[in-house]
């Protein structure tokens, strides 16, 4: 089973991501179940979504504690809540924002991803919206899902210009993984529990 | 087709396929999506059905009551605040026989205001003369929902249908399940047919006044239809079976490592995933527990409980909803399968979790897994934070 925990502000397009990560989970037989988890209901307020998966189906309906992957949506949620909470020892963290952000000292065995993400979706799509870029950017971080399920995906859930718009956001996000260096810093940091 | 798709959207494919003349509903969250979903295939032509929007929940229950009595099959979801504002209506709908099926999604109740899952809401109703079903995951829910016309509309039944699925865990939660196909969905609910019917042409009148010399009959009528559910269900679920090749065994409970269990929980709904998971790890640490899931809350088969408990010496039984002042709603029942009844487990703890949301995770289950032990608890919070009990307003 894997788990993926997704941090973002209601509005920014958490659940779409997650729906995404699950249909293409689906898309290679394995069994996703995507949810949300609402804070105060209302724009702008943090909020998260999650992915769980198996090769079996999920029974397990609690929130996710000890995620193998982590996706913050935006930066400015790192301040004063620790998003990394519960991230396995060997967890993989990808984090839509500019490459000088301040980011936590990891455990040496756990990584960090920093992806320009509402960038590329400003070239490509035309709107910040950096959800597809994320995915693609998550497909090449962790190997989970290929490049080509990812594009599928978007054909499916997208038509005309928005299609074409998220596919090349969703390239060039794994692109931009497959050249950029990775962040483990030898130091552990204690976890500020949420 | 296996397809991957979010729990609401899912009703709303089941709900096309049954065709419903008319569907009215009036939105809340966590149901929203369900109603959404069907207005947009009503006004985009793939559902032939009359959408009628109202003011209120109560409006929504007296619209498909009235479209109910004049012959067609009806449809209508709802939550919480809305499932009370629809109350008086909804022991309408069963004291008039009239077939139907409603979505409830589960959400806690005001005050304090609170827009997340519990079960409180349809607990309150149980009393209505519904029919209820909690199902445990999306396939469920899909499946429930058919199967409650079925059984709504058997002329042997003629009670309304409550199918109850965990508000944002399942509505807002995406699977892959398997939507029926439209020819084998003809195939298992034939068209309805009502008994009598509202026609100008030959005039009647449902819901007259019933005096003292006649009420207890027409109470004591839906009792004792009750008692013919428990045995409706089960070849419902048959029926079910041998079209669609998902097996609901009785439609009533459903038994997971019970056999030789000395440690059991029982519960309802979603939350029964993570009781499974929780059961399977302690099993191979060698420790033998089991769950017990209500499939059918109302009618509640005590005999059956009474069979699959009878030699387990220690019960818990977890409640997602409280009867404030009493025992927790799932628990008098399960308490109540024993009375007068040779065989008796030794310890039948009651605990109440999840409320408003409160997230029920793996640790909140072995827990009470802990806790179920020689001496019987009466009621016991699970996750309850006792520093928010001490604060005081404005110091």
């Amino acid at each position: 089973m894997k788990e993926i925990r997704i941090h973002a502000r209601a509005g920014q397009g958490a659940i779409t991501t997650a729906n995404l990560l699950g249909y293409a989970y689906f898309s290679e037989g394995k069994y996703p179940y995507a949810f949300p988890h609402f804070g105060a209901a209302r724009m702008g307020a943090p909020m998260n979504a999650f992915v769980r998966v198996d090769v079996i189906p999920v029974r397990l309906r609690s929130q996710i504690y000890n995620p193998d992957y982590v996706l913050i949506m935006d930066a400015t949620l790192m301040r004063g809540y620790n998003c990394f909470c519960g991230l396995r020892d060997n967890g993989i963290a990808i984090i839509n924002g500019k490459e000088d952000i301040e980011i936590p000292r990891l455990k040496s065995s756990q990584k960090i991803f920093i992806v320009p993400a509402n960038d590329i979706a400003l070239a490509t799509i035309g709107r910040p919206l950096g959800n597809t870029a994320l995915i693609g950017a998550f497909a090449a971080a962790t190997n989970e899902l290929k490049l080509e399920t990812l594009i599928k995906v978007a054909k499916d859930r997208f038509s005309g210009k928005i299609q074409e718009g998220n596919i090349e956001a969703i390239k060039k996000g794994f692109e931009y993984i497959k050249k950029i260096r990775v962040f483990p810093e030898p130091s552990e940091e204690r976890c500020l529990g949420h | 087709m296996r397809e991957f798709l979010e729990g609401s959207r899912a009703i709303a494919e089941i709900i096309k396929r049954v065709k419903p003349g008319v569907i009215s509903a009036y939105p809340i969250t966590p149901q929203t999506h369900i109603v959404e979903e069907l207005a947009s295939m009503v006004a985009n032509g793939e559902l032939n059905s009359q959408f009628i929007n109202v003011e209120s929940e109560h409006s929504a229950a007296s619209v498909v009551l009235g479209a109910s009595a004049t012959g067609v099959r009806v449809f209508t979801a709802t939550s919480s605040q809305g499932l009370l504002y629809m109350a008086e209506v909804i022991f309408n709908i069963a004291g008039l026989r009239l077939p139907l099926v409603m979505t409830c999604a589960n959400r806690a109740v005001s005050a304090p205001i609170n827009i997340w899952n519990d079960q409180q809401d349809s607990i309150s109703l149980r009393d209505a003369g519904w029919i209820q079903l909690y199902a445990e995951n999306n396939q469920e829910a899909v499946d429930f929902h058919l199967i409650g016309y079925r059984i709504s509309e058997d002329k042997a039944v003629m009670l309304p249908v409550m199918v109850c699925m965990d508000g944002f865990i399942l509505t807002h939660g995406l699977e892959p399940l398997d939507l029926p196909e439209q020819d084998k969905v003809d195939k298992f609910l034939p068209s309805y047919k009502p008994l009598y019917k509202l026609d100008p042409n030959e005039p009647l009148t449902m819901g007259i006044l019933a005096d003292p010399d006649y009420y207890l009959e027409a109470r004591y009528a839906i009792q004792e239809t009750f008692k013919d559910v428990l045995r409706i269900l089960p070849k419902v679920a048959d029926e079910f079976s041998a079209i669609f090749v998902r097996d609901y065994k009785d439609l009533l409970i459903e038994e997971y490592f019970t056999k030789d269990a000395e440690k059991i929980i029982v519960s309802m709904g979603s939350v029964c995933g993570t009781i499974k998971e929780v059961v399977d790890e302690l099993r191979k640490k060698g420790k033998k527990v089991g769950l017990l899931r209500i499939i059918s809350y109302r009618p509640f088969p005590y005999a059956r409980v009474y069979e699959a408990l009878k030699n387990c010496p220690k019960i818990a039984v977890l409640d997602k909803a409280v009867s404030l002042g009493a025992y927790a709603p799932l628990a008098s029942e399960i308490k109540v399968s024993f009375s007068n009844k040779k065989k008796s487990p030794k310890v039948i703890s009651s605990f109440v979790a999840g409320l408003g949301g409160r997230d029920i995770t793996l640790e909140s289950i072995r827990e009470i897994f802990r806790k179920l032990n020689v001496k019987e608890i009466s009621q016991d919070f699970i996750d309850l934070k006792p520093e928010l009990l001490t604060e005081a307003y404005g110091k």
